[in-house]
């Protein structure tokens, strides 16, 4: 017995070690996400985003996306593009970490990081080091003010609490509009206000704003009651898509059936495990992608990303392939090779994106153009869930 | 070797501790300005010495005070949050170094202040309620400052705890903007303050430890009774140790912050509360140099295990729970003991000095 545990605490003190000298060790190896471009010298692209947490769904699609497309562009054989993705848990001091880890690793161009905050921190970063990035989500403004090199391949959040307010006066969708958000997170706050002030402009009735935050995000039955009393026939919900779905399902119990409004973080829902999706029906957001797009690219896409992961992508994913897609044809554009310095690469790149010529037709938009201050140009579409599937409207 | 022996455990400690620091330094700093040292290992440099010092300061009200708080980090983000506002109030002309110490003596001076308000009720309690209430107050602090809005134009600082609109800035910029945090952050701490911090940190706790004072808290934490019979102040100490504690824990926030272009309030919740006691309890309640050791060990390793992508949080549990069944199997306890043993057996034999095989050294 007592020989027993000697040999087993042995054993597992050699693992350790191991592991930590493993650790040591890295640089070199791949994190089962690199592609296959290592035949000729590749352009090393670097993404970031939650693989872990409670954010994981959006890191996990931007990745996947991201890969498709650089097999796709290896297929083609004109450019190879190497890509690594890295976890940063959706908080800004990992991301850092993470990016650091990137550069190590040798990455010459940064896909930027998949949420808000950490993209904030890590764009100060890519920024004095010259590095080009492109974010497939990060969508507040701060991640591109003041920074010359930072583009984005998302609305930013006022454009979607402007768009969506300008969406359902258009559309005449409610007469009476109640918002329900969550005032811990950049995100959500950053659209409510940006709709609310829209909304005054544009007239219309908001009766009831109700909030809640990271902590109390289980229970929405308070603020669904006093929504219910205010007789709002809209709701407004800015906000991810897990506490949606608890929003959701508990006005569902309470029977109260108004029309659900949301944004692109709505995105999801429909694959949430566990989650009833007749629920959903009804529900409107705007989102730049849909996957029952009849489009070639969008179809192709679709069927790749099935076959890869069993599931329907959503726009995060979309998202994260259009990024590489883009990066390749600026690339291809300004004639970037693999031994360019990171700071060439970046200054030829910006320019590239800002030139007037530059125009991208992805499965996010057609003929997507980005301004000097790093903003995307394009349409967002309304989308209706029905028979739970995403139908443009 | 046998020198360490013939002093006191004091001075064993506090030269284990400047010196592991010191030494550190000496190595890493020289590394750092040739550019020899990987964007990995600088990128952890400053966060790590915010840790550490976090971990002393917590190390001083768990370990010292005997008293689980489980909100410092609470004290952590007044400090980063002052920190952060106080450069922004801070003319630009002034030399980084300056603005920076501005920064963490203010962080610092608020984080007391705020342990000094929460102090005299929480001190009150003992054990498990007193953890309950530390954890309340440090949520609280989480979400006030989510909810402020703190804005600065030529008119000086505009508060609201409304919204942004709320502060009719004319002109200027946002410091603080609720939820979303603080952005555009200057990144002026660098890696000598966040040693000077460490060695400052270092300094005032060990110092309080070994002073009248430091004796009092300890003979507190080991018997409350016995401690308030032979007359000594309770309160007073109790509320000593737990202010010196938050300030400190301030500064480290000051310093963290300084390192990160932007902050959100977030980051600053019951988790990193967690993190932190994790560093101090896996090294050593009361073990000033375990705790150091263990705080840049523990923080490096989730970045060391990234190859292992998905599992690797899993992995960084499971090295948790070895090294405290590891730690503190009376076994490998024994092992070690015996191990140490014979080691300064055999060099005292070589030196020819019988040593007597002290053993409290491990």
């Amino acid at each position: 017995m007592k020989k027993l545990t000697k040999i087993a605490s042995l054993a597992l003190s050699a693992v350790l070690t191991a592991t930590c000298f493993a650790g040591c060790g890295a640089g070199g190896s791949s994190n089962g996400s690199s592609s296959e471009g290592s035949g000729s010298a590749a352009i090393k692209i670097g993404g970031i985003g939650p693989l872990t947490g409670a954010a994981a769904i959006y890191g996990q699609a931007v990745k996947n996306g991201a890969e498709i497309a650089v097999e796709e562009v290896n297929a083609k054989g004109d450019l190879k593009l190497e890509l690594k993705f890295e976890d940063d848990e959706n908080d800004a001091e990992k991301s850092v970490n993470a990016y650091n880890n990137l550069k190590d690793w040798g990455m010459q161009v940064s896909m930027g990081t998949v949420t808000t905050q950490p993209c904030i921190a890590v764009s100060a970063e890519t920024e004095s080091d010259g590095m080009f990035a492109l974010t497939p989500s990060a969508s507040s403004t701060d991640v591109i003010e003041g920074k010359s090199k930072m583009f984005q391949m998302c609305f930013t959040d006022p454009n979607q609490g402007v768009a969506s307010a300008k969406y359902i006066k258009d559309q005449n969708l409610g007469q009476k509009i109640a918002v329900i958000y969550n005032n811990s997170d950049a995100y959500s706050t950053g659209i409510y206000q940006k709709f609310q002030s829209e909304a005054e402009t544009e007239g219309l009735n908001i009766v009831c704003v109700k909030t809640f935050t990271d902590d109390s995000a289980n229970d929405f039955t308070s603020q669904l009651n006093e929504i219910k009393a205010s007789e709002a026939d809209l709701v407004f919900m800015p906000i991810y898509y897990t506490p949606a779905s608890l929003i959701l399902s508990q006005a569902a119990k309470m029977q109260y059936a108004p029309k659900f409004f949301g944004v692109d973080g709505l995105d999801g829902l429909l694959t949430l495990e566990g989650f009833d999706t007749s629920l959903a029906e009804g529900v409107m957001l705007l989102t730049p992608f849909t996957a029952d797009a009849k489009d070639e690219k969008t179809q192709s896409f679709v069927k790749k990303y099935n076959e890869k992961c069993g599931e329907t992508p959503n726009q995060f994913a979309a998202d994260g392939y259009d990024v590489v897609m883009a990066i390749y044809e600026a690339c291809k554009k300004a004639g970037i090779t693999a031994d360019m310095s990171v700071e060439e690469i970046g200054t030829k790149l910006a320019d590239t994106f800002t030139s007037p010529d530059f125009k991208i037709d992805g499965i996010t938009g057609l003929g997507m153009t980005w301004s000097k201050n790093g903003e995307v140009s394009k349409d967002p579409k309304g989308m209706v869930i029905q028979n739970g599937v995403y139908v443009g409207m | 070797m046998n020198k360490l022996k013939n002093l006191s455990k004091y001075a064993a400690t506090n030269i284990k501790c400047y010196g592991m620091v010191i030494v550190a330094f000496a190595v890493l700093y020289p590394m750092l300005q040739a550019g020899l040292i990987s964007n990995k290992v600088s990128g952890l440099l400053i966060p790590i010495c915010a840790y550490i010092v976090m971990a002393i300061s917590l190390n001083l009200a768990v370990g010292f005070l005997g008293e689980l708080s489980l909100g410092h980090a609470g004290f952590m983000s007044v400090g980063a949050f002052s920190g952060v506002i106080t450069i922004a109030c801070l003319n630009d002309g002034m030399p980084a170094p300056v603005k920076l110490l501005i920064a963490i003596i203010v962080g610092g001076i608020l984080a007391g202040i705020l342990g000094l308000v929460i102090g005299i009720p929480v001190i009150r309690l003992r054990g498990d309620y007193l953890a309950i209430v530390t954890l309340a107050f440090g949520e609280i602090i989480k979400n006030i400052i989510n909810c402020l809005y703190i804005g600065i134009d030529d008119a000086g600082l505009h508060f609201s705890m409304k919204s942004a609109n709320d502060l009719n800035l004319a002109g200027g910029k946002m410091i603080l903007n609720g939820p979303q945090g603080a952005v555009g952050i200057e990144k002026i701490s660098t890696f000598l303050a966040g040693v000077l911090l460490v060695v400052f940190a270092l300094f005032v706790v060990l110092n309080l430890v070994n002073s009248k004072t430091g004796r009092a808290v300890t003979a507190i934490r080991d018997n409350r009774i016995a401690a308030e019979s032979v007359g000594i102040n309770i309160t007073k100490y109790k509320l000593t140790a737990f202010i010196v504690s938050a300030v400190i824990a301030g500064m480290a926030g000051a310093l963290y912050a300084m390192n990160f272009s932007t902050i959100a309030a977030k980051k600053f919740d019951f988790n990193t509360s967690i993190l932190i006691l994790v560093f101090v309890v896996l090294g050593g309640m009361g073990n000033i140099p375990g705790t150091i050791i263990a705080t840049t060990l523990l923080y490096i390793l989730p970045e060391m295990l990234r190859q292992f992508s998905d599992f690797r949080m899993l992995i960084y549990a499971v090295v948790l729970i070895a090294v405290m069944l590891a730690t503190n199997n009376a076994r490998l306890k024994d092992l070690r003991a015996r191990v140490s043993a014979k080691l300064k057996t055999h060099k005292g034999l070589n030196a020819e000095s019988g040593g007597k095989g002290d053993v409290s050294n491990g």
